[in-house]
């Protein structure tokens, strides 16, 4: 059983209207990570709106823990799927991190004793247990989207979806974020799926799917994707800079074993080199 | 148009409970023509110090010049609206400020306002339109059946057809794929130096003010923290990571690089091709 299962999906808005997305099947397993990259109108956003139901799908088929995805089943699946979306400021709703982290569990009727548990519990997993009577409005970028992922964690979910999370932070807010999903993913044995157009963040993912005009274009490793620097170029992406330096040593003449992934990587191979000359 | 922050503070909610001074006796100046980033965590007081630039506040204490105009406490500035003629400011996210019909009529928003007579605006709609790369023939489309990249490009030139003397950009990349980003940032580049004009930029990406500016402007807790060329700057990374702020990827590889192979290797504004040659000297080096 899949997390999520994507079957041939298609979507368009309305009939007569050219499709944004076309016979898109992809898998994502429980304590996976992948991430969706894409120039902008590629149907990254639409992806993750059928995965919680926001949209869906006009052929195909969604699977969500092996329950089709319906009209009907649509809140159990949101209970499942947990959203963060781009903008801090616009996905508040409490006027203390508290309440705010509440607001999903009174929605779902969780008994009170059991919500403060769950309210503590999900703020000590994004390290904002000391912020439970803070303004959220009043709170760091970085912070206001960690307290997001807490309202998304208390309601125990078993797919996290982060579409665009990072976008609106500072380089900071961004590790701060992108630590945090990471550490509560792996203890928990989620599904994480980011979208995004930082290519760092990519590179973190276990497998990447790159979306190109509605279709996938491919899903693969972020140590193959890279390699393909050129054909990414073509379709508005970029390769982050490591894999660059990489590139331009290679016309330099200088061969490394592997594609490097991260600074450590590349430094190894060139201190290798160093070495054994 | 040369910018002069004279000592300027500026208070939110002065003798109240809710009291916060975002702008701490601030002084700086820019001169016509530069470029300038401005960097800093949230809440430095970057917004406050871009509410300044086209008058929508002022100045609890000091004074701020641009050009000819002069803003003060307590005095409203003379030809507020003449001064904002000449600062354009592309906020961040400008395509959520969209409303018109159409592509053009949004365009000749700002220009209709200002009083510009007819057959001139038409003729700056055409123009920012191409400036910005936009086909002419979309002018005639609603703006919401765009792409956001395009959309971007209509508020853009929005701005652009006051033809403004200073432009002062808020993450104007925010949101857009790789190549969006690297196009747009081209575009402002382009623009500032086809038509001179004062350029600020607020950012997140120190490869930005590297790549784009000829001077950065560091802000901490409202105050001015470090100030020069972005090269300078960022040869304190420990100050900047004090102010939570990092120098930009090729400066902390180069880092590295100095502390596995034992020698300095310093930024000399190569780009990547450039530093592959040093490190294949360096990986093929003598022992």
């Amino acid at each position: 059983m899949h997390a999520i299962e994507f079957k041939n999906v298609s979507f368009r808005y309305e009939e007569e209207q050219p499709y944004v997305l076309r016979n898109v099947s992809f898998q994502v397993e429980a304590g996976e990570w992948l991430a969706i990259i894409g120039h902008n109108g590629s149907g990254k956003s639409t992806i993750a709106k059928l995965m919680n139901g926001l949209l869906f799908p006009t052929e195909g088929e969604i699977i969500i823990n092996g329950i089709p995805l319906n009209e009907e089943n649509i809140w159990e699946i949101r209970r499942q799927v947990g959203m963060v979306f781009q903008n801090p400021d616009n996905q508040f709703v409490g006027t203390t991190v508290r309440d705010d982290v509440a607001f999903g569990l009174e929605n779902r009727g969780v008994p009170r004793a059991e919500m403060m548990d769950r309210i503590t519990s999900s703020l000590e997993q994004v390290r904002m247990q000391d912020y439970l009577l803070h303004e959220p409005y009043r709170l760091s970028g970085g912070q206001k989207q960690r307290v997001a992922i807490a309202g998304v964690l208390a309601i125990s979910p078993s797919v996290i979806i982060l579409d665009e999370a990072t976008a609106m932070l500072d380089p900071l807010g961004r590790k701060e974020i992108l630590d945090t999903v990471h550490r509560v993913q792996e203890a928990q044995q989620l599904g994480l799926i980011t979208i995004t157009h930082d290519l760092n963040e990519v590179m973190q993912a276990h497998r990447v799917l790159v979306m190109n005009d509605g279709e996938i274009w491919t899903t693969t490793v972020p140590r193959e994707l890279v390699k393909r620097q050129t054909e990414l170029q073509q379709i508005g992406l970029d390769v982050p800079f490591v894999t660059q330096l990489a590139h331009a040593l290679e016309r330099q003449g200088i061969t490394l074993d592997e594609q490097p992934i991260d600074h450590e990587e590349l430094l190894d191979a060139l201190w290798t080199l160093h070495s054994n000359k | 148009m040369d910018i002069t922050f004279e000592q300027v503070d500026y208070t939110y909610q002065a003798n109240s409970p809710f009291e916060h001074k975002a702008l701490n006796n601030l002084s700086f100046h820019l001169p016509g023509g530069s470029f300038t980033a401005i960097v800093g965590h949230t809440g430095s007081g970057k917004s406050t110090l871009l509410q300044h630039l086209n008058g929508l506040v002022r100045p609890t204490s000091g004074s701020v010049h641009i050009g000819e105009h002069t803003l003060e406490p307590k005095k409203k500035p003379k030809q507020a609206k003449e001064l904002r003629k000449q600062v354009g400011i592309v906020f961040q996210y400008p395509e959520h400020q969209l409303f018109e019909e159409t592509v053009e009529k949004d365009i000749a928003f700002g220009p209709r306002n200002f009083g510009v007579a007819e057959n001139e605006i038409a003729k700056r709609v055409k123009e920012s339109a191409e400036a910005v790369g936009l086909d002419l023939s979309l002018l005639s489309r609603s703006p919401f059946e765009l792409s956001g990249g395009q959309m971007r490009r209509v508020a853009i030139a929005g701005v652009l057809a006051v033809q403004p003397r200073v432009l002062v950009l808020d993450e104007p990349t925010a949101g857009l794929d790789p190549r969006g980003q690297r196009e747009i940032m081209d575009m402002f580049y382009r623009l500032h130096k086809e038509q001179q004009l004062t350029t600020i930029l607020v950012t997140h990406s120190m490869e930005d003010a590297l790549t784009y500016a000829d001077h950065m402007l560091v802000l901490d807790k409202g105050e001015k923290y470090m100030e020069g060329p972005p090269v300078e700057v960022f040869q304190k990374r420990q100050a900047l990571q004090q102010v939570q702020l990092d120098v930009p990827e090729i400066f902390q590889f180069l880092q590295k690089t100095s502390e596995r192979f034992g020698k300095p290797v310093v930024f000399e504004g190569e780009n990547v091709d450039r530093l592959a040659e040093q490190l294949a000297g360096l990986a093929g080096g003598n022992k």
